[in-house]
């Protein structure tokens, strides 16, 4: 793959509730901040805008309609990707690698707060003939799922509260992250049952917030950024989007998403390769999933591993350094958005009190939630080709 | 820097038609299985697939991307859904072309649904929340009302009459009548029956409006080198464009789609297209609207500004004309099934260039053809570029 980099981040959040500000200004200020962190000036020098959403979401039919004003891009061309942060990173990607556009923008948000039954909205992405007249309630899909995959990998409560108390924590260190706190395991063990194994303290509460990333073809960047983070691979793929035929145990969608992005990266031994990740956290369960999905572990080792502090900022393999969903909160469509931002800030030293040392390749991991079985990934470095380079 | 070629190497299309008993994820894979099956294909040759599917209102489910994939054929594989109302449709042809562009793929599998009468007694209903949730919504407006405003201004500025626009509709349902997928074909129709239909919402009346469809469509695209060895005739991707406006309509020139205009430069640009009317052969402008049609010829400098209709009265766009346009029966006539319908229109220019467009087909040997389409709030335009010649 020819290299593409993201030269400029800017985010706006992330707090639970944000009466003072509307979407459009939670956009603006992510996309003033990334416009003059890339040095660039949107109205002159951004070929495409890519901005993910859905309409469920927003409340809005057509959502694109309301994103142009804000990002700089009216008159422009701008389109929407209905899907995670991610997805809408690989739309820009592809952009550029065709060669006709050197900058392309993309834009992930989240109002949450707006929407005050958002377990009603979730609800329609059932099917609609098979599945709606359950009236399942999404929480429930989530807990099936988790005990199936604790069966199968031999996970335990423990271990999946383990993350809860590692993310939480991890977000006390980030100053955007809105769920910061210093728990113990009993804590979230006996917090409130919501639909069985979860309980309350190990979903991701919603947060609101904007992310916009600048992305630049390889002259482009070399010209404008002295940290460029280079996208050395990205991938992403379904697993199937009926709850009858999935998988229930394993993610298949986030292991062919990073056999896709490894492939391009030519990355083979990910859990030598791969030093640090910000993966889906959307429940506790979901992080040890996904680590084993994309090879970072063996099945069954991911909480092992988490109960061990392997996977602490301290440890061998840092997960979710940021707080990931669980610490920062879920973005809703810019959830991916958020575990690349983190990612980018580390491959610059730009993380602060939290900042690993000597990182030169890590990965983003999304998944877009229940009940869906959609994923992404990106491998991000910040040498071209990896370290030896 | 040079890039790589991409073409469409086959595709298929659903009767578009009111109320299909297929689930929307069913008219999806009938689509698809026809494009993939034109060109000797199956799933295992995919390497990705992209969805077009205007609101989710419309088929009434949340992340409707997610709900088609298996149907658009996507279990196992990567597949992103783009989305630009109503201008999804032809849109799908820079998003697929971007997806092999890239070199992130080889095949493409392109597919576009809607399926409207899930809204019951009619669409209307999820349009109201296009609409500014502040400033517009207590309104209650509806979308003929802003077409109509439209409308209104496009002949007030130019002194267009309604007979001229309603030569439109009577060109594009006569030309569905000899399409084997089309909902509203009509050979015999007249302007007086355009003229003397129902009432709307004035200037808009009944048969200046396509109807509401549930329909797919499929295309399937492949990078050169590829390409040639699916098929012997690629159609190739010579340009493509999209630009979206401001969100604030109001303070739009309702009488010219500038926006249009900027998408159309962009694919002429790229196709190295410098006089579109003598190197554009086919036009397949969208027409949800009889006078969109018109407006669209013009933001695609295929018409001087209100010269449209004179170029519709002269018969240049008939399907034996200098310029046929709509010569599958557009929107108009063909149906309305919104993302579906725009890459029809895709579709449309790649039968018509391979010369397997049947009944419909234009005369001579047609080597270029431009699909175009529209939508969001009356702001976003999107174009398509395809031909015989394989691009420099």
């Amino acid at each position: 793959m020819h290299p593409v980099a993201i030269i400029g981040v800017g985010w706006s959040g992330f707090r639970p509730v944000t009466p003072d500000v509307s979407y459009k200004e939670l956009i603006y200020e992510a996309a003033v901040r990334a416009y003059a962190d890339a040095g660039v000036d949107p109205r002159r020098d951004v070929d495409s805008f890519v901005t993910v959403s859905e309409d469920f979401h927003e409340g809005t039919s057509i959502f694109d309609e309301y994103v142009p004003d804000q990002i700089g891009g009216a008159q422009r061309p701008v389109h929407t990707i209905t899907g995670d942060g991610l997805h809408g990173l690989a739309a820009a990607a592809m952009q550029i690698l065709t060669g006709r556009f050197r900058v392309v923008v993309v834009e992930g948000h989240s109002k949450a707060s707006n929407i005050l039954t958002l377990p009603h909205i979730t609800a329609y992405a059932m099917d609609p003939i098979l599945n709606r007249p359950l009236r399942a309630n999404p929480l429930a899909v989530a807990g099936l799922e988790a005990c199936r995959y604790m069966h199968e990998s031999g996970t335990t409560r423990e271990q999946c509260a383990a993350v809860v108390v590692k993310n939480r924590r991890n977000a006390l260190r980030n100053p955007a992250a809105a769920f910061g706190a210093d728990l113990r395991t009993e804590d979230v063990l006996v917090s409130e049952a919501v639909a069985s194994p979860l309980a309350r303290l190990e979903i991701s509460d919603h947060a609101d917030g904007a992310i916009v990333l600048v992305l630049a073809d390889a002259e482009t960047a070399g010209r404008l950024s002295p940290r460029p983070a280079w996208i050395r691979g990205i991938g992403w793929a379904n697993d199937s989007p009926s709850l009858e035929s999935r998988s229930w145990a394993r993610a298949v969608y986030a292991e062919q998403a990073a056999a896709m992005a490894y492939k391009m990266a030519g990355i083979g031994n990910p859990a030598e390769e791969i030093q640090f990740a910000e993966v889906d956290d959307t429940y506790a369960y979901k992080e040890l999933q996904h680590l084993e999905a994309l090879g970072l572990c063996s099945l069954g080792r991911a909480g092992p591993l988490t109960v061990e502090g392997a996977t602490a900022p301290d440890g061998c393999l840092p997960i979710n350094v940021s707080g990931g969903s669980l610490g920062v909160g879920h973005l809703l469509e810019a959830s991916g958005l958020a575990r690349v931002l983190e990612v980018v800030l580390q491959l610059r030293g730009q993380a602060g009190s939290r900042q690993l040392g000597d990182v030169y390749t890590g990965l983003a991991q999304s998944w877009r939630g229940v009940p869906t079985t959609s994923g992404a990934v990106a491998v991000l470095s910040n040498q071209l080709g990896g370290r030896e380079s | 820097m040079s890039m790589r070629r991409v073409a469409v190497v086959g595709a298929g299309m659903t009767r578009f038609v009111r109320r299909a008993m297929e689930t929307p994820k069913e008219l999806a894979w009938h689509a698809a299985r026809m494009a993939l099956d034109s060109c000797g294909l199956t799933l295992k040759d995919v390497g990705g697939v992209c969805i077009g599917s205007a609101p989710d209102a419309f088929d009434g489910v949340h992340m409707k991307g997610e709900y088609l994939s298996d149907g658009s054929g996507a279990w196992g594989k990567p597949v992103m859904r783009s989305y630009v109302g109503g201008g999804t449709g032809v849109f799908l042809g820079p998003h697929g072309w971007y997806h092999v562009a890239s070199g992130l793929f080889d095949v493409v599998l392109v597919v576009a649904e809607e399926k409207m009468s899930s809204f019951h007694p009619h669409a209307q209903a999820a349009f109201l929340t296009i609409f500014d949730h502040t400033t517009e919504r207590p309104l209650e407006p509806n979308l003929l009302w802003i077409f109509a405003l439209e409308m209104n201004r496009y002949m007030q500025t130019y002194g267009i009459s309604k007979r001229d626009i309603a030569q439109v509709a009577v060109k594009n349902k006569r030309n569905a009548a000899d399409h084997p997928c089309a909902m509203l074909g009509e050979a015999s129709i007249t302007v007086e029956d355009v003229l003397n239909s129902e009432v709307l919402a004035w200037p808009v009346q009944r048969l200046d409006v396509s109807p509401v469809s549930d329909g797919a469509v499929a295309i399937v695209m492949a990078a050169e080198g590829v390409a040639e060895r699916i098929t012997d005739r690629p159609v190739w991707v010579q340009g493509v464009g999209w630009n979206l406006d401001t969100a604030y309509w109001t303070n739009r020139d309702l009488a010219y789609p500038e926006y249009v205009e900027r998408a159309a430069r962009m694919a002429y640009e790229m196709a190295g297209v410098r006089e579109p009317r003598k190197e554009i052969h086919i036009v397949e402008p969208y027409d949800p609207f009889d006078y969109k049609e018109l407006h669209h010829l013009e933001g695609l400098l295929l018409a001087d500004r209100g010269k449209a209709p004179e170029l519709t009265a002269q018969g240049v766009t008939g399907r034996g004309g200098a310029m046929p346009v709509c010569p599958s029966g557009g929107l108009l006539g063909v149906g309305n099934p919104i993302a579906a319908a725009g890459l029809m229109k895709v579709a449309e220019l790649f039968w018509q260039l391979r010369g397997e467009a049947g009944a419909r087909q234009v005369p001579g040997t047609p080597e270029r053809g431009l699909a175009q389409a529209w939508g969001d709030l009356m702001q976003v335009g999107t174009v398509t570029i395809l031909g015989t010649q394989r691009p420099a």
